[in-house]
């Protein structure tokens, strides 16, 4: 499983980053976790407002912070 | 119920005397805190349900290749009710400009969305009452509108950054939220929101409680009052570098305006502060050249002087 967090490095994006990790450390489950911070990168998805998340190339949110619990019951 | 608070706690409690400087000061400061954040708290969760009808990927279907003038008025509208932070404003533009959006559309509302907002709003309305925040956001719809409409008609596209046209834009899909959704997201933007603007509210209306009790009436008429013909013009050039959002300025003209600020010019500082500042510019020269950027902030510079002439020649 690949997991990017997009965002051009506000802090809200930064949050997520460190939520998404412990919501994978909790579930005990693994996957790469990626910042993607690049206009163009961000921009291939169609995501207009940061911080989004996007499991294996789906984008399950954008232009808000998800909680632990929120983005345990995002992984597959 | 508040005001009656605010006396108890000072004049009782604390044991100030009322008619006091010190006493009214943090009487006004106690009152004012209050109120502003109660309403704060209200409105800001209302309209953040509201918003989750209007993500910006909706927002630009709803105006790509929007005609002129109809485009523009709609723009400005939807930047009341449209989610924008400043720090997604690149991929905002990119993603406006991508889908067929016009420039000139596009500017309307990147105008509108900072400058009309719910914190605007309910500043004003628990400040200085409805009818002012009703003028404000009528001032400030209008500055987006002909702001986009003239940036639309000067032809500026090769002013924006070359790489802006290149760029390939993914169509993500639109999640429609479920209530229970809505709600959990109102309550997280509502916190959220408030942490980020609290200390500027404080501050705003310590500072303003402090002019209201220590600076004398009257103390800005000569200067700032209707008949100097530059103070609207010397506000804005003031506004335009500070950045703060609605909720700090608007305590601190409030008092000013006690102290013999005209009401056009009170606005037109407001507008200034509020639509343009320094850290906006440089997030969008990231995809503006700096010719267009400087139009940018001249025409709506402009606009808002106008606002300001029309409402001190008016009000």
């Amino acid at each position: 499983m690949k997991i990017e967090i997009l965002g051009t490095g506000c802090a809200k994006c930064k949050t997520l980053y460190e939520n998404t990790r412990k919501a994978l450390e909790e579930s005990g489950k693994s996957a790469e976790v990626v910042k993607v911070e690049d206009i163009p990168s961000i921009m291939k998805y169609g995501v207009m407002s940061t911080p989004a998340l996007v499991i294996d190339g789906q984008v399950k949110f954008s232009g808000k912070l998800a909680s632990v619990a929120e983005i345990m019951g995002m992984l597959p | 119920m508040l005001k009656q608070f605010a006396d108890w706690l000072v004049f009782e409690i604390i044991g100030l005397v009322p008619g006091s400087r010190s006493g009214e000061a943090l009487n006004f400061f106690i009152y004012d805190t209050l109120k502003i954040f109660l309403l704060l708290t209200t409105i800001i969760f209302v309209v953040a349900i509201i918003r989750t009808s209007f993500p910006p990927e909706k927002t630009k279907r709803m105006l790509s290749h929007k005609r002129e003038y109809i485009g523009n008025v709609l723009a400005a509208l939807l930047g009341i009710v449209t989610p924008f932070c400043s720090c997604s404003a690149v991929p905002l533009f990119i993603g406006f400009v991508e889908s067929g959006v016009p420039l000139g559309v596009t500017f309307s509302f990147l105008i509108s969305s900072p400058m009309v907002n719910e914190v605007a709003l309910i500043m004003l309305w628990g400040l200085f009452g409805w009818k002012i925040a009703l003028i404000y956001i009528g001032a400030g719809l209008l500055v987006a509108i002909f702001g986009g409409i003239i940036i639309g008609k000067l032809k500026m596209e090769k002013y924006v950054q070359d790489y802006v046209w290149e760029m390939q834009v993914g169509n993500a899909e639109i999640k429609i939220m479920s209530f229970r959704e809505k709600l959990d997201y109102a309550r997280q933007y509502t916190l959220d929101l408030l942490k980020k603007i609290w200390p500027y509210v404080v501050v705003g209306v310590g500072l303003g409680a402090f002019i209201h009790g220590y600076v004398p009436a009257d103390f800005l008429a000569r200067w700032a009052g209707r008949d100097n013909p530059f103070a609207v013009p010397i506000a804005v050039a003031l506004g335009v570098p500070l950045y703060s959002n609605a909720a700090g300025v608007i305590p601190i003209v409030h008092a000013l305006m006690e102290k013999g600020m005209a009401i056009g010019t009170v606005l037109a500082f407001m507008m200034a502060v509020t639509a343009l500042s320094l850290p906006e510019a440089i997030i969008l020269k990231n995809v503006l050249k700096n010719r267009l950027l400087a139009v940018f902030f001249g025409i709506v510079a402009m606009a808002i002087v106008c606002v300001g002439y029309l409402f001190n020649a008016i009000l």
